[in-house]
């Protein structure tokens, strides 16, 4: 196993803490004393930094949310000041107005340093052409991996997102080894390379996906192995966070979250009491060094569990299982809490239909009618119409078994239902609560 | 006569259920010059089978694909019926007593007659049987 700093990734655990103690100390008495909507926070909880003596009293802190960054449009929460600040992100406000995130250089140094770790937990470094298809711009998808790939030596193919028979070219040109973009992203670059002739297999040399910006499972994992010929990555991060920061590596058994750079609870999101580590809940995370925007405690929305045992790469930092949705995705049918990457995780494991889905929530009188719409696969495709019922049943009761919940599917013609090249827009919830 | 020049090629194409596919499929056959011989329509909720005898099923198959639609082969076979009353009844009795079980089957009345096209299990078994109770079976060379 190959790692950017074992210093720090394979520290000890009790060291990581202390040092981890040591970080969110300092951070706590900055913020109480920089940061007036911190420092108003904390009064309101009635907490003082004095009053965290041990790690465990992170959760004597107060919360962020989405909606304090909103409210303190653009930089009111900054830290920094506007001389210290190297570069802007932006979020997509598709909820209200977008996020701006300011970072000094030591914020890009601390993001890239992560990815740099990340990427070569991965297998990833000098002799990797890494293939950055992800949006260059506002979103921090782009710029942020293209750092962390420079930084381990690997060479930068810079193709963004677009002109996808462009990117297949280049990929097999240039002999792109890895590419970085969204899970819906590679499987429409795979499909337009078969349509071109292409073989991913045979006709290039890709062999790893860093894959992430938008909910994924398990089992899209092994469909895509298996189809592409490649190893397939979980990356994590969001812009609130500094941007993608942190991947599974090679055992591709959880994402390593640096203990150095950030503190990870998982809470139940009604009591807001800490969860086991295996138990889902929200995501919380505290960023131990960031100036420019310093996140405590911040409430991401991303439901998963953690795993806190040293993994068989040797690292001793915890790791997050692959996001299983966000609280406000979350879709409440009938009253049963239904998470899109459900169904897709149950669309995987069925051959008949291929791995684009889009689901569509109606009102129909006083209930509420789950429909999804799946496309038939080229080889499942029978002249019967007894067959593609029966086709449409299993799909019916298969989603139905693991939901809960009623659901009707519709079989589409293959490559009808929308492609997308960032994140993907599965759900049109039509109905007016 | 050998049994296999009495099969049919009959392309098959999946079909969603909304105003405007069997135009586009239409379109694609016309633009490549491909006669339709004969067509039907099989419905299911929200999705349809559109299933044709054209003269050039190779071509009409690759036209299809390569627009995204899902086509595929199915075999058939065609029985010449008497163009008057009692002439469906004719060959149905046949078939029925020849215990040849019919999947599916659609019906056209051209210059040279009218035509029974059938989608059955066996093919070879019915098409044995058929010629025994001495019915006509058309060859493939009459569609194409």
């Amino acid at each position: 196993m190959v790692c950017w700093d074992p210093r720090i990734e394979e520290m000890p655990k009790e060291d990581l803490q202390k040092m981890q103690y040591k970080l969110l100390k300092s951070l706590v008495y900055r913020l109480y004393s920089f940061s007036p909507f911190y420092h108003d926070r904390m009064k309101e909880q009635n907490v003082h930094p004095d009053d965290i003596r041990q790690l465990a009293d992170v959760k004597k802190l107060p919360f962020m949310f989405k909606r304090d960054l909103r409210d303190n449009y653009p930089d009111k929460f900054f830290t920094a000041s506007k001389e210290e600040l190297v570069r802007y992100h932006v979020s997509s406000g598709t909820t209200g107005k977008p996020t701006v995130v300011g970072y000094t250089q030591n914020d890009l140094n601390l993001w890239t340093t992560s990815l740099a770790r990340a990427l070569t937990s991965a297998g990833l470094g000098r002799g990797d052409v890494i293939q950055v298809s992800y949006g260059y711009g506002l979103f921090t998808g782009g710029l942020g991996l293209h750092y962390g790939a420079e930084r381990i030596g690997a060479t930068v193919l810079p193709t963004s997102v677009g002109n996808t028979e462009r990117q297949i070219e280049l990929m097999q040109d240039l002999g792109a080894t890895a590419i970085a973009c969204t899970p819906s992203y590679l499987l429409h670059i795979g499909e337009v390379a078969e349509k071109m002739g292409i073989d991913i297999r045979k006709d290039t040399q890709l062999r790893t996906g860093i894959l992430g910006a938008e909910p994924w499972t398990e089992r899209m994992r092994v469909r895509m192995e298996d189809w592409l010929g490649i190893k397939a990555y979980d990356i994590y991060g969001t812009s609130e966070l500094s941007g993608p920061m942190f991947t599974e590596c090679s055992e591709q058994k959880g994402i390593h979250i640096w203990s150095d750079i950030a503190l990870v609870e998982i809470i139940d999101p009604k009591t807001e009491e800490p969860l086991e580590p295996g138990e889902k809940g929200e995501l919380t995370v505290t960023i131990l060094q960031k100036e420019a925007l310093p996140m405590v405690r911040y409430r991401i929305g991303d439901i998963t569990s953690m795993d806190d045992e040293v993994c068989a790469c040797g690292r001793t930092h915890p790791r997050i299982q692959r996001i299983q949705g966000r609280v406000d995705d979350m879709l409440i049918i009938r009253g049963i809490n239904v998470f899109p990457s459900q169904i897709e995780y149950g669309l995987m494991g069925i051959p008949e239909v291929g791995q684009h889905f889009q689901i569509v929530v109606e009102r129909k009188g006083a209930l509420d009618d789950l429909l999804v719409r799946v496309e038939l696969t080229k080889d499942s495709f029978s002249d019967k119409i007894t067959d593609l019922m029966n086709i449409r049943k299993n799909v019916e009761h298969r989603l139905k078994s693991s939901l809960n919940v009623n659901v009707n599917v519709e079989l589409v013609e293959p490559g009808t239902l929308p492609r997308f090249e960032g994140k993907s827009k599965k759900v049109i919830d039509k109905r007016s609560l | 006569m050998e049994p296999e020049n009495f099969v049919i090629r009959q392309i098959s194409i999946f079909s969603e259920n909304r105003p405007g596919r069997l135009a586009a499929i239409a379109q694609a056959l016309g633009e490549e010059k491909i006669n339709i011989l004969a067509f039907s329509i099989a419905e299911a909720n929200g999705f349809g089978v559109v299933r044709a005898l054209v003269d050039h099923p190779e071509k009409a198959h690759d036209k299809l694909q390569s627009l995204g639609f899902n086509v595929a082969f199915t075999e058939v076979i065609a029985v010449k019926m008497r163009d008057q009353p009692g002439g469906l009844y004719e060959i149905a009795k046949i078939l029925g007593d020849a215990g040849i079980n019919i999947e599916y089957s659609y019906a056209y009345s051209g210059k040279e007659g009218a035509v029974l096209i059938l989608r059955v299990d066996q093919v070879g078994d019915a098409i044995t049987k058929i010629r025994k109770t001495g019915a006509t079976l058309l060859e493939r060379s009459v569609f194409h």
